[in-house]
């Protein structure tokens, strides 16, 4: 069956039903690969798919044309989900040309050797394929040095990539036929996970899409967007701006129930003070669930118990990944339990979070197991942070 | 005072902006930003800058 985004646009992607782990971020509802193939009098494929998919999107692509008939193939990104067919195909098919951004030519090497000839092409740069003309604009760090978009010029489709992107492995193919509350939460996990960091880069790319009609956004991964293009482009921007909701996140861990009791205590004065609040521990939960939650949350309060005089090492995973997608400009606090190495482990955390770009506005830490008083300390946390998050 | 690219990732250093996250004050020339200086995007190091013209 072919699925035609407009006249001589097909995807000619892969579905990833069961994949769980992608490269260590939690995919609970699979994913896809998506290729794109556009057939004017020369045709073009966009991007291709993990390697071994590379069946799948072969048999998708003869259902469309015979494959040797492809001249270009783009390669919009390097990662290997999207380029670990490129070699594949070249081999089968040699005669086609690899078009690629002058950044992912070095990277592409680097990933399957010196084999591959590739003509590099820049921002505003033209192939025409007669009937179709391609564009391509280099959008770096949205979200690899080398990212890049390609855009159909006569049908208004604009193919970003890894950008607008969400795992969802599903037999339909367009936003209106799965509705926006089902992608939403999806395309939201992959910002926040993927893309968080670049936030300035992405408002960048989409200030270079201004002026662009668009119609059709054909990402790489997940839904094709054409009904909710507004939404999910005014989203962006949100979500690159660091706008977030007046909502605070008690992220902790605990080896014998004292962190999870100041956890609770902190909640109830969140509570008390009307502030919308949820409770993650981390064994058990998982990042990159809790990161959605971060990427729309104006306060994170996070607690480890000592371990070996230092941070818990499931929280200490967790700070890490936060330092490194940097959820800048959200109000934090650290607390934990410890029984005779004191400070160690609140210092650690805080210096994480301020290197994520966070304000850290209070630790506290009780010794062993909180009493009455100490909770009661914990609640008035609670308060104080969700004081300053109203006012915010 | 010279700007300077990451070849990497196309970010600016500007001196007279510095980098705030990165402890770089305002008014702090290229040349004498520290070696483990790192690109504020992208991670890249010192030495994968080149000057703007």
């Amino acid at each position: 069956m072919k699925v035609e985004l407009k006249n001589g646009i097909y995807w000619v992607g892969a579905i990833d039903w069961t994949i769980r782990d992608f490269h260590g971020y939690s995919t609970h509802k699979g994913s896809t690969y998506n290729a794109y193939l556009v057939v004017g009098e020369k045709t073009a494929l966009v991007d291709t798919v993990k390697a071994p998919f590379f069946e799948e999107m072969m048999g998708r692509i003869r259902e469309v044309m015979p494959p040797e008939r492809i001249d270009y193939l783009i390669a919009n990104h390097v990662e290997m989900d999207h380029s670990g067919s490129l070699p594949l195909f070249k081999k089968v098919f040699p005669k086609v040309e690899v078009l690629c951004s002058p950044r992912a030519e070095g990277e592409l090497k680097l990933h399957y050797g010196d084999t591959i000839s590739l003509k590099t092409v820049k921002t505003g740069d033209v192939l025409e394929l007669g009937g179709k003309t391609l564009t391509f604009v280099e959008i770096p760090m949205v979200h690899w040095p080398d990212s890049m978009v390609t855009y159909v010029k006569e049908d208004k489709i604009l193919l970003p990539n890894d950008a607008f992107g969400q795992h969802i492995a599903s037999t339909e193919r367009f936003d209106d036929e799965l509705g926006w509350d089902a992608i939403r939460p999806e395309a939201a996990k992959y910002y926040a996970n993927i893309v968080m960091p670049y936030g300035p880069q992405v408002l960048k790319a989409l200030e270079a899409l201004q002026g662009i009609e668009i119609e059709v956004i054909g990402p790489s991964h997940g839904i094709i967007w054409r009904k909710y293009i507004p939404e999910i482009v005014a989203t962006y921007e949100r979500w690159a701006k660091g706008e977030t909701e007046k909502r605070v996140l008690v992220v902790y861990d605990t080896m014998w129930g004292s962190t999870e009791r100041m956890a609770a205590a902190i909640c109830q004065g969140l509570m008390e003070e009307g502030v919308s609040t949820k409770m993650y521990r981390l064994r058990g939960a998982d990042r990159s669930d809790i990161v959605q939650e971060v990427l729309e949350a104006r306060g994170l309060v996070l607690g480890s118990p000592t371990l070996n005089n230092g941070v818990f090492p499931s929280v200490a995973e967790f700070s890490c990944y936060i330092k490194g997608l940097r959820p800048k400009g959200r109000l934090a606090a650290v607390f934990g339990s410890y029984g005779w190495g004191k400070g160690a482990t609140t210092k650690a955390l805080t210096a994480d979070l301020q290197a994520a770009g966070m304000e850290v506005m209070e630790e506290l830490q009780v010794q062993f197991v909180p009493d009455g008083d100490a909770l009661k300390h914990c609640e008035e946390l609670g308060r104080r942070v969700a004081q300053r998050i109203k006012n915010s | 005072m010279k700007k300077y690219k990451c070849t990497v990732c196309g970010y600016i250093y500007d001196p007279e902006a510095g980098d705030a996250d990165g402890g770089i004050a305002p008014g702090t020339p290229f040349e004498d930003i520290p070696d483990d200086w790192t690109c504020p995007v992208c991670g890249a190091s010192k030495d994968q800058f080149e000057p703007e013209e």
